[in-house]
């Protein structure tokens, strides 16, 4: 009968975390089981982006009626967050997994938990838990209802009911997963320091991504020339809101085909340089507030031109909220 | 209907069972909405008659933890009584001609009560016999009732921000809804909300427990959400967590400070607590305990330990939401997140110091207070004037440890942390840091705890600053805020308050008068106007806005002797009245009035003193009080001399008695004067024909009222009892 009870337990070793994922495997296993679960898989945005919201799979496909599952990983810059490489856990660089669904299935949080089960992770034997944390992007005009999920104590997922994109409410509700891989694969591995992280069997993080971090942290903070940054930030921020402005001086079926999306590109681009002066430490904090304001306000006429020119042109599929 | 349920043996009252539940509540809500659920039943159950007045309160409990809201009812009426109503219409005599047959109007009486004329009867009124219909309106089943009552409860459940899930037409709550249960005696009570029907299966723990568990009754469903691992009550799980707090400790030799704020949080936060103890590495001891119980308790929602002998033990309690860690997988776990969270202090508390603490200053003129009142930079150039005025004050008042350039020091220096590192990521540490940055450096102990706590007192029960340089600054501070703020019009309205001057009012209040501070309040409000027109951005504070921040503080005042100091509403007005500009006397003067107001002579010589202002009142056309003088020739009725002359002799030993603030006995001597007073009005009339005599006692009145209404308006206070 013991010996019985012995092999059993030996038979399942596939569950325990002897080294735990690669990086590419963590990524790999995430995106198959979202394809899985009818997600397309979709490719990382190539405009440098903050968030893995910002893509325009998430950002503009919340937006309008029609249903939507996509996967993709989304490498987010965030140039205050740079440390040279030199701190274990902050990056200005760092990898998210992000997971629309359209609409939120009832059942969304087991699919999730499923997810971490996926990538070897045992439920009954860690500490999980959903603690309240409600997102919100204030240049992107965005916000929703959820929570960050814990993994013994540590944040891995950003888990939220999107209520609103570019100022429009959102129906159907969208639910939005943004997984920390970095943090995940760190855990999995159970090391301390992202750069030891095992990128593939052979290959660690610091290999891959180490001069990245020390290069453009090093541009963020020391070499970043903020009169040539802010000037790029008016030219786009210009040009965004001359396409918005030729957009809406168009009648109906002209609006077809006319490239909004590059006016969110430009959006985009705002919304890094914004964040680059930001941290360069070029901007006072007043000016903050009005910058923020002003790359909101283009996005909000992106989601509204955007969705309206999807709906076919009908004048009140679109509503400015914010 | 009734005969047959009754026949069929049909019990008339059940228990009641809900439960709402739900993706993860945040745990801070849950129990405000599980005592509003309570309230909202309540109201239900007692307008439908389905519980009693007298016994609802005690019949209904519920209570949540994160993924349900829990409602439980005894002795629910299956089914509401029949009533019968009467329905009184036109007189007899109206409704019946001479021979007795109905007239029209009994018919139609009859016909809008909905019976036939044959069962219309007579009733007796007061005013005559008047046609009756009675009614009988026969009780509603209860659970027909619930499920129409229900959605509406849940819907009516207020939440601090709620949210959509089902899209732009569905309801909103404050995280998506999953499964109902709703039973009455083991029955499901039929509805749906949000699309979801209401059942008889809950479920247990997310991970451990079972899905779509069948309950039958409230104590069924506790024992098996039990063996589920879910602690549906949160007293349960607060037991349990105390106790494994003991068990780890004890056999440590450390212990836990008490923290019921920490302990009700994380009761909430798991269906299934468990305390389970890890390690951190001993070398981080070396940081302040202040940023590491900040880290633990605020970041990461453990209790922090401490030794025998009162240090920081290198320990810390996680409560998780699991029976037990065999593994030690979480433990690991959450040593390594700590480990994580240190060596980012460790680096912030580093990097910040390769620089002094005042070499910041500089830098906070890159940081708005508010638009129109400039910089952090410009409030310290301010605070910095007004806490040496202040320091000033009191060492010409006799407070000898009065350090004003120790104060000006502090004051500079007060504001740097807002751009370091650590308060950068540790915002709630603003204040602590700075202190911890400048005795590190090497600033002289007083003024690094005067800026460890100048944001004190936070709350009325929050302590002061420990020194009189802390008061100093955290003063300055304050009442630069209120009288900035009130300048350009920021002022706090009922809803908002985002300059929290409300917190500044009180705590200004607070420092004054426990620390009992010499302070002319009028006096510290100009001189803060004074820094704010004397330096950039160079504001006005008008005479008019000066007065609004008195009047703003003076309130607050009034609030805290009540509340803190239990003091009444007209002891309060009646020693306000005699002036508050100086807070610590007009405290000294409501503690005295309250001390006598029982006293034999007091009541009814308060009362006599508002008899003298309504006949001062009353006299007043055409007579200037204030140019009256007494002459004591004048006085010919004995009574009125008698008045004249006590008046003249207690005056003098009350001022006397006031001089040296001895407050009490100058009001016991007052009182004193009762047996004139009552023999003038008993005996003198004051307004007499003879004008120069009316004048005169008019005089003597006024004098009185003013010579002894310096210490307390008398005619403030009420009649009745004090308590």
């Amino acid at each position: 009968m013991k010996k019985h009870v012995k092999k059993a337990a030996e038979a399942k070793p596939a569950t325990k975390l002897v080294r735990g994922l690669s990086f590419q495997d963590l990524l790999l296993r995430l995106e198959e089981y979202w394809t899985r679960r009818d997600c397309i898989l979709q490719q990382p945005y190539d405009i440098e982006v903050g968030a893995g919201t910002m893509h325009p799979e998430t950002f503009l496909r919340v937006l309008g009626p029609d249903p939507y599952r996509v996967v993709y990983a989304q490498p987010s810059r965030r140039p205050a967050d740079g440390r040279y490489g030199e701190n274990p856990n902050r990056l200005y660089k760092h990898t998210q997994l992000q997971v629309i669904l359209k609409p939120a299935p009832a059942d969304v949080q087991d699919l999730y938990l499923e997810s971490l089960a996926a990538v070897g992770i045992n439920l009954k034997e860690h500490d999980i838990r959903f603690e309240e944390d409600n997102w919100e992007s204030p240049t992107l005009g965005a916000w929703g209802i959820g929570w960050q999920v814990l993994l013994d104590g540590q944040e891995i997922t950003q888990f939220t009911y999107f209520q609103q994109s570019g100022g429009q409410n959102l129906d159907p509700i969208s639910v939005e997963l943004t997984y920390g891989l970095d943090r995940i694969a760190s855990y999995l591995q159970g090391v301390d320091n992202v750069f030891d992280v095992r990128w593939s069997e052979t290959v660690t993080y610091r290999q891959v991504r180490l001069a990245e971090e020390q290069q453009f942290s090093a541009y963020s903070f020391d070499y970043a020339d903020a009169a040539s940054t802010r000037k790029q930030f008016d030219l786009a921020e210009a040009e965004s809101a001359r396409l918005l402005a030729a957009y809406a001086s168009l009648k109906g079926p002209q609006k077809k085909g006319f490239p909004i999306l590059q006016a969110y590109d430009l959006c985009l681009k705002c919304s890094h340089l914004f964040n680059l002066l930001d941290a360069r430490g070029a901007i006072s904090v007043t000016e903050r507030a009005a910058m923020i304001a002003r790359v909101r306000k283009l996005a909000i006429r992106v989601a509204a031109a955007w969705l309206e020119q999807s709906s076919g042109g009908k004048p009140d599929a679109a509503k400015v909220v914010a | 209907m009734k005969v047959k349920d009754a026949a069929a043996g049909r019990k008339s009252r059940g228990d009641f069972l809900f439960e709402i539940g739900c993706e993860e509540i945040p745990a801070g809500m849950i129990l405000k909405a599980s005592q509003e659920l309570k309230a909202l039943l309540q109201k239900q159950f007692l307008a439908h008659g389905l519980l009693e007045e007298k016994s609802a309160d005690g019949s209904i409990e519920t209570f949540g933890a994160p993924r349900r809201l829990v409602a439980i009812a005894r002795g629910v009426r299956m089914r509401q009584e029949d009533v019968t109503r009467e329905i009184t219409g036109p007189p007899k005599s109206v409704a019946y001609d001479q021979v007795g047959e109905p007239t029209r109007a009994a018919m139609s009486f009859a016909e809008k009560q909905g019976i036939p004329v044959s069962k219309l009867s007579i009733v007796n009124t007061p005013k005559g016999e008047y046609l009756c219909a009675k009614q009988v309106v026969i009780g509603r089943p209860a659970a027909k009732i619930l499920g129409e009552a229900l959605p509406q409860v849940i819907q009516e459940i207020s939440w601090p921000r709620s949210m959509y899930w089902t899209g732009a037409h569905g309801p909103r709550f404050i995280r998506p809804i999953r499964w109902i249960v709703a039973l009455l005696d083991g029955k499901v009570i039929p509805f749906s909300f949000a699309g979801v029907e209401a059942g008889n299966h809950t479920n247990g723990h997310r991970f451990l427990g079972k899905k779509h568990l069948p309950v039958k009754s409230p104590a069924d469903y506790e024992a098996k959400l039990k063996k589920s691992f879910v602690l549906c009550r949160p007293a349960e799980r607060e037991s349990k967590i105390v106790t494994e707090i003991r068990s780890l400790t004890s056999r440590g030799g450390l212990h836990t400070h008490e923290d019921a704020a920490l302990l009700q949080l994380v009761a909430y936060l798991n269906e299934y607590p468990s305390v389970i103890i890890g390690d951190f590495d001993p070398a981080y001891l070396a940081l302040p305990d202040e940023i590491l119980l900040t880290v633990m308790r605020d970041h990461q929602k453990y209790f922090g330990l401490e030794s025998r002998s009162g240090e920081l033990a290198s320990h810390f309690l996680a409560v998780i939401n699991l029976p037990k860690d065999p593994k030690g997988l979480v433990r690991a776990g959450h040593e390594r997140v700590l480990r994580a969270r240190f060596a980012d202090a460790q680096f912030f508390w580093r990097t910040d110091q390769k620089i002094k603490l005042g070499d910041y200053l500089p830098k906070l003129a890159a940081v708005t207070y508010e638009s129109r009142l400039g910089s952090y930079g410009d409030k310290v150039a301010r605070m910095r004037s007004l806490a040496r005025w202040l320091a000033e004050q009191w060492f010409s008042g006799g407070v000898s440890q009065a350090d004003v350039a120790g104060s000006d020091r502090a004051a500079e220096l007060a504001k740097c942390d807002l751009v370091t590192g650590m308060v950068g990521e540790f915002p709630e540490l603003q204040g602590v840091v700075g202190g911890l940055y400048a005795r590190a450096q090497g600033e002289p102990e007083d003024i690094a705890w005067a800026i460890y706590d100048h944001y004190k007192p936070l709350g009325l029960d929050d302590p002061l600053p420990r020194n009189l340089t802390g008061c100093a600054v955290a003063l300055a501070d304050k009442l630069d805020s209120l009288v900035a703020c009130f300048a350009v019009g920021a002022v706090p309205t009922g809803s908002s308050d985002p300059f929290a001057l409300r917190r500044a009012a009180q705590g200004t209040v607070k420092i004054i008068l426990e620390r009992k501070l010499p302070l002319s309040l009028s006096a510290a409000i100009s001189a803060a106007a004074k820094a704010l027109k004397e330096n950039p951005p160079r504001i006005e504070a008008s005479e008019a806005v000066q007065k609004q921040v008195l009047d703003f503080l003076l309130e607050r005042a009034r609030y805290i002797l009540r509340e803190r100091h239990s003091f009444a509403y007209d002891e309060i007005n009646a020693s306000f009245a005699a002036g508050a500009d100086d807070l610590v006397d007009a405290m000294e003067r409501v503690a005295a009035v309250k001390a006598i107001r029982n006293m034999k002579n007091f009541v009814p010589l308060a009362a006599s003193f508002k008899r003298i202002r309504n006949i001062l009142e009353k006299s007043a056309a055409g007579i200037d009080k204030s140019q009256l003088a007494v002459q004591a020739d004048l006085l010919w009725e004995p009574a009125e001399r008698a008045l004249y002359n006590a008046a003249q002799q207690i005056g003098g030993e009350a001022t006397i008695k006031k001089k040296a603030k001895k407050y009490r006995e100058a009001l016991e001597a007052i009182s004193g004067l009762r047996p004139a007073v009552d023999l003038f009005f008993d005996k003198v009339l004051v307004m007499v024909e003879d004008k120069n005599v009316r004048r005169n006692r008019v005089a003597l009145l006024a004098g009185l009222l003013k010579e002894f209404s310096t210490i307390a308006d008398f005619s403030e206070l009420g009649g009745e009892e004090a308590k």
